[in-house]
């Protein structure tokens, strides 16, 4: 009894930090400084139509590496951790409808998730999002057809040599003496163009790839063999 | 009249203490690896809203923002940015604790908190 009030007067206690935040709070007329800086930017310098694209991949560049790193952490931590594999997977005879339903879908879903990963400096998405969408068609195989084998030293290859792409492709910025993770590597074409913004598509599909595997990898760790 | 960005700053901070009041109470593990994930929630909702100007709209150029008039019609990119990658993270993070708690039931064959004493003092 006294443990769950002492919950209640931590959590109330919580809620009054975060007080000043409700009531202090005021819409903002204007973009910040930064924000507006970024903006045009993204517009002039970097012909790039998502600025979202533009803060991740560019700006804040070095984070986005630092979160990738994360993602391979976790993975790498998940695969350690069950590495003796999941046992009692349950097996049961899926009826041939949804297996072949499901591999007519799943080829949908991969060309939807290269599609939001290659768009990703015009159109709301990226190699963030496409990478999901991508691991859940391969969510959508292991748990719909009882023969998935999805080859480990593929997803070990594709998600190892596109984080190593990411990495050089910012060296090769620090060999241009353009800077560290610039797209400006590549020539930064027309506004509105699939191929513009230099690096900036080539950076995130290449994220798009490794945060695919990476989850792909997850899942089939955690699903068992 | 309660502006949205406050309606939603105000529903990220429910859902935060939640989350809290989630892992601070439950016994099962599954279930405060669930709080969690709320409280995760809790504090993207909170970002975003933070960074949400009124009447703005998404920052990207198409046929309803001009790249002339940009810095006067949308919203701020930061939080969103900020926010999109946390979400990939949180779900690691999310994978990451499922894999302990996995673990641990493989050992104990117990999933209530009140089971593990290793580091109760």
């Amino acid at each position: 009894m006294i443990k769950y009030l002492a919950v209640i007067v931590s959590v109330v206690g919580l809620g009054m930090i975060f007080l000043p935040i409700v009531t202090g709070f005021h819409e903002a007329e204007q973009l910040s400084p930064l924000a507006a800086q970024y903006v045009e930017g993204s517009i002039n310098d970097l012909e790039t139509q998502n600025v979202v694209t533009s803060v991740i991949v560019t700006y804040r560049g070095l984070d986005t590496l630092g979160e990738v790193t994360v993602l391979f952490l976790a993975t790498v931590g998940v695969g350690l951790l069950l590495k003796d594999g999941v046992k009692n997977r349950l097996t049961m005879p899926f009826s041939e409808m949804l297996e072949t339903t499901s591999s007519v879908l799943v080829a949908m879903i991969m060309v939807l998730g290269i599609y939001i990963f290659t768009h990703g400096h015009l159109t709301p998405g990226g190699g963030f999002q496409g990478g999901v969408v991508i691991a859940s068609g391969f969510l959508l195989l292991l748990l719909t057809s009882s023969e998935t084998k999805i080859n480990h030293l593929t997803l070990h290859l594709v998600e190892s040599l596109s984080g190593a792409a990411y990495v050089g492709i910012g060296v090769a910025g620090i060999v241009l003496t353009i800077g560290f993770l610039s797209p400006e590597v590549l020539p930064l074409g027309e506004f509105g163009r699939l191929l513009s913004a230099g690096a900036i598509p080539v950076i995130y599909s290449l994220i798009g790839l490794k945060v695919g595997s990476e989850l792909t990898s997850i899942l089939v760790t955690m699903g068992g063999e | 009249m309660i502006s949205i960005s406050m309606l939603s700053l105000i529903l990220g901070i429910a859902l935060l203490v939640t989350g809290i009041f989630a892992m601070l109470t439950r016994k099962n593990l599954i279930k405060i690896v669930i709080g969690f994930s709320i409280a995760d929630t809790g504090t993207h909702i909170i970002i975003v809203s933070l960074g949400y100007l009124k009447g703005r709209t998404a920052p990207i150029i198409d046929s309803a923002v001009s790249a002339a008039n940009a810095v006067q019609k949308v919203v701020d990119p930061i939080p969103s940015a900020l926010v999109l990658t946390a979400i990939v993270i949180g779900l690691a993070v999310t994978a990451v604790m499922l894999s302990f708690v996995v673990e641990m039931y493989k050992k104990n064959k117990s999933l209530s908190i009140d089971d593990y004493q290793e580091l109760k003092w």
